[in-house]
């Protein structure tokens, strides 16, 4: 079950690495179209975040709106004629789990953040992409954040 | 063959762009029954960056299962490349004209690009205080509120979750809050 058994070769075929190394590259390409996408439709842009935040246009409501519908009646789709994943598992949904303060609290801290420097984490990695360095200031608070609710999580309520 | 390249370089409308980022939640399914969502991938680099003696317990589990979610996010990255550097918007994004107004207002001049150079010109402190800031608060938020925008937002509403109807209303607030009242303030004091 390891990876060192496919380092060695002995008990997985060549076959299985190649599929395992196969379907991470599809996720890379995911992340490429996602990635553009992002760019060409202005969610990454500064400008258009705090025009959203301040309701003076409809450009990033429309994006979020037909982006939730689509998501909704291509899932609904997906289920309903029963497809399956490509490596032949049936599509489900992880349901989050319930509660009311950590998506209050948590949801308040993000969009906190969110409105300053206008970017999520997706835009995080795009930004430094497109060549934004000063967002590698960006990326190493956030992943002091995340340690730090690793830190106190316990404390928190939830 | 420059009106090919005009057409790689502007930016798409809303309803092109919210479909085709509404399909990567079902993209992502059906490649692999994963749910879409970055912020996770922030847990991710804590789990592989930090020491095993000073690993809290929320970054003791096996991430090599998650990888699909670190290529993810390389490709964001080579997106930024396509979109960001080679077909890069040589115009500055149309805003609305209260939009531009509410931008200026603040100090900030409308310029070609993602990012207004006030905010990232590290030369100022109070830059890198806000970008610090901001990243603390979104790492921090996203993980307490269980993902972001593509996890909540998009994947979450679109697949009719209750508690990311709450964290998406509570970004909402937040950021409007922030936007508003907070950054204002701050960029009042940094420049």
């Amino acid at each position: 079950m390891t990876n060192s058994h496919n380092m060695t070769g002995i008990h997985d075929a060549p076959a299985s690495t190649t599929r395992t190394a196969t379907g991470l590259l599809a996720y890379l390409f995911a992340g490429l179209y996602f990635g553009v996408v992002l760019v060409k439709s202005e969610a990454t842009s500064w400008y258009r975040i705090q025009e959203m935040f301040r309701f003076e246009s409809f450009h990033m409501f429309g994006l979020i709106g037909s982006a939730v519908v689509t998501g909704m009646i291509s899932t609904t789709l997906l289920r309903r004629f029963g497809t399956r994943s490509r490596d032949g598992q049936i599509i489900a949904v992880t349901p989050k789990a319930k509660g009311w303060w950590r998506y209050i609290l948590g949801g308040l801290t993000f969009g906190v953040g969110w409105g300053l420097a206008g970017v999520c984490p997706g835009p995080i990695f795009v930004l430094l992409g497109a060549g934004v360095w000063p967002m590698l200031i960006v990326l190493a608070f956030a992943l002091l954040g995340t340690y730090l609710y690793g830190v106190l999580k316990d404390r928190l309520p939830h | 063959m420059t009106e090919l390249l005009d057409l790689l370089r502007s930016p798409w409308p809303w309803y092109v762009g919210g479909p085709l980022i509404g399909l990567t939640v079902s993209l992502l399914l059906w490649l692999g029954n994963k749910s879409f969502g970055i912020s996770s991938n922030l847990r991710h680099a804590c789990a592989i960056l930090l020491p095993d003696a000073a690993k809290p317990d929320f970054f003791r589990y096996d991430w090599r299962k998650e990888r699909w979610n670190l290529m993810f996010a390389g490709g964001l990255i080579l997106g930024g490349i396509a979109a960001g550097v080679l077909f890069a918007n040589p115009e500055s994004t149309r805003l609305s004209a209260a939009g531009a107004q509410a931008i200026q207002a603040l100090g900030i001049q409308v310029r070609p690009g993602l990012v207004p150079v006030e905010l990232t010109d590290l030369t100022h402190f109070g830059v890198w205080v806000l970008l610090a800031f901001s990243g603390l608060l979104v790492g921090f938020g996203t993980r307490y509120g269980g993902g972001c925008t593509s996890g909540h937002a998009i994947t979450g509403l679109s697949t009719l979750q209750g508690p990311s109807l709450i964290a998406t209303v509570s970004f909402f607030v937040g950021g409007i809050l922030s936007a508003n009242f907070l950054l204002p303030l701050f960029l009042a004091v940094i420049r």
